[in-house]
């Protein structure tokens, strides 16, 4: 899976999830501030990535220090490498 | 101790006709049946009874662009009636942020069962394979038993009290009776009463394994139920919600309300000698209890709208408590056969009718009641043919009785009064 396509996957979940506009999925937003998520959602969040990539997060520490949805992104992509 | 006098300022509905209490009122005026046949009950296997009174799928779909996600996602379907009934019920009253951040304006709604669709959803998957590492936080919340009342305060920072009573059909009239106690005395001074529903397969499914619901009309769909008839053969499931906004006499004529009508009088009271089987004797003697609480005598009351689901207990039952109260004079109607059984909603819903009924002055009648049970009291039946009578002689109805009744022998009566300033 290419980077852009980690990126886009991971936009459309969180976009049908939680019901947010295509248009405001840029990296540098905060996903509390920005996209109006709050820590029940960023708990669902987690069990949506799972579920869209088939990995297990939970109990990673990293997670807590997601800010971004760059971040979310970048969180994706090292996971995935590091599967691969 | 000085009571102080509940009214109603607002009112609000989510029925099987639709939303909001103009579509309530217009659907049982017109004497439409609100029953559908359900293709998708077939999948229940053993299931007989396949007609069901179903909110239209719209609601839903315009309630994605009425109550912020933040909001709906601890939402089951019933929550979402009884958000939209509260709202409808607020605007009429001219309530707003102010009331609801007082601490003044509570929520009292129930619901029979939590949401069943989101249970069977969930164990649907949990089955797969015992995990719950798929579990979403929004799940617990629209399955709590007071996930109506609480999702109601959430959507509209509701600081007072809430309360989310259980009685199964009797919840929507215990939730108004409650409020108007709690007014009365002087603990809230507004409070937002009633019941939501919503239908589920097994929930009819509960009444036909006792063999109280409608089976014979699945290809009539229309005709059924039929409280009181001899044709009849059970009862038919609905969904919704009905909200009444409560309000002490001295707060609405202080805002300036619009007074609606006025709660003067409640009383409930358990059968406990079976829990299915109604006692025709502690019927009547609950609305001897609500007529006494209300400072009334049997010949004051205009109206009785009837609980009547078309059961055949019920129904005679209910038929010869009302009869040996009330006599064979005063006017009795059922709203089931339009309605069908909005379980805990009903109380709510059929209140809200008849306050109508009490300023118009018409009669909606029970719909498909061609037969009277020859094993029903004599009673003063309004039938459809009786609802065309001269528009000129519709007169007010200054105070109308309400039953609700419930499995697990939960019995109460409401009266309500029109608005008659001192």
């Amino acid at each position: 899976m290419t980077e852009q396509e980690i990126i886009t996957k991971v936009n459309n979940a969180l976009v049908e999830e939680f019901e947010l506009d295509p248009a405001d999925m840029q990296p540098e937003l905060s996903i509390y501030q920005d996209l109006g998520l709050d820590s029940l959602d960023t708990v669902d969040m987690v069990i949506v990535l799972e579920g869209t990539f088939n990995f297990k997060i939970r109990e990673e520490a990293e997670i807590k220090k997601i800010r971004t949805l760059g971040d979310i992104h970048t969180f994706v992509q090292r996971k995935l490498s590091t599967e691969a | 101790m000085q009571l102080n006098r509940v009214v109603i300022t607002g009112m609000g509905a989510i029925s099987p006709y639709g939303s909001g209490v103009a579509e309530l009122l217009s659907g049982l005026y017109q004497n439409r049946s609100a029953v559908r046949y359900c293709p998708e009950m077939l999948a229940i296997k053993g299931l007989r009874s396949l007609v069901a009174a179903s909110v239209p799928d719209s609601v839903l779909e315009m309630a994605v662009q009425q109550i912020a996600r933040k909001h709906r996602r601890s939402m089951s379907s019933m929550s979402i009636y009884a958000v939209l009934a509260a709202a409808e019920a607020m605007h009429q009253a001219g309530v707003g942020a102010i009331e609801c951040e007082s601490g003044q304006l509570g929520v009292i709604l129930g619901s029979t069962l939590a949401s069943s669709a989101t249970t069977e959803e969930f164990f649907n998957d949990f089955a797969r394979d015992h995990s719950l590492e798929r579990m979403k936080t929004s799940l617990f919340f629209k399955i709590m038993n007071h996930s109506c009342a609480a999702n109601i305060a959430q959507t509209f920072s509701i600081k007072g009290r809430i309360l989310a009573p259980a009685a199964a059909c009797a919840t929507g009239s215990q939730s108004i009776g409650y409020g108007y106690e709690m007014i009365a005395t002087g603990q809230q001074e507004m409070l937002l009463c009633g019941g939501a529903d919503e239908h589920h397969p097994l929930t009819s499914a509960t009444f036909d394994v006792m063999h109280a619901a409608s089976t014979a009309y699945n290809d009539d769909a229309q005709h059924t139920p039929r409280p009181f008839s001899a044709q009849r053969d059970g009862m038919v499931c609905g969904e919704g919600s009905g909200v009444l906004l409560l309000e002490s006499l001295s707060s609405a004529l202080q805002r300036g309300a619009n007074i609606l009508g006025e709660v003067v009088g409640f009383a409930t009271l358990t059968d406990s000698g079976n829990i299915a089987n109604p006692d025709s004797a502690i019927m009547a003697e609950c609305m001897q209890l609500a007529l006494d609480n209300a400072h009334l005598t049997a010949d004051q009351i205009g109206y009785v709208n009837a609980h009547a689901t078309a059961t055949e207990q019920g129904d005679i039952a209910e038929s010869n408590a009302i009869a040996a109260v009330f006599g064979d004079k005063t006017p009795v109607s059922s709203l089931k056969g339009h309605l069908g059984h909005t379980l805990a909603a009903s109380g709510a819903l059929e209140a809200i009718a008849t306050l109508d009924m009490q300023r118009s002055g018409k009669i909606v009648p029970t719909l498909h009641l061609t037969e009277i049970d020859s094993r029903c009291a004599p009673l003063n039946y309004v039938r459809e043919a009786d609802s065309d009578v001269d528009i000129n002689e519709h007169r007010p109805i200054d105070f109308a009785l309400k039953n609700s009744f419930a499995l697990g022998g939960v019995n109460t009566s409401l009266v309500l009064g029109r608005y008659i300033s001192d």
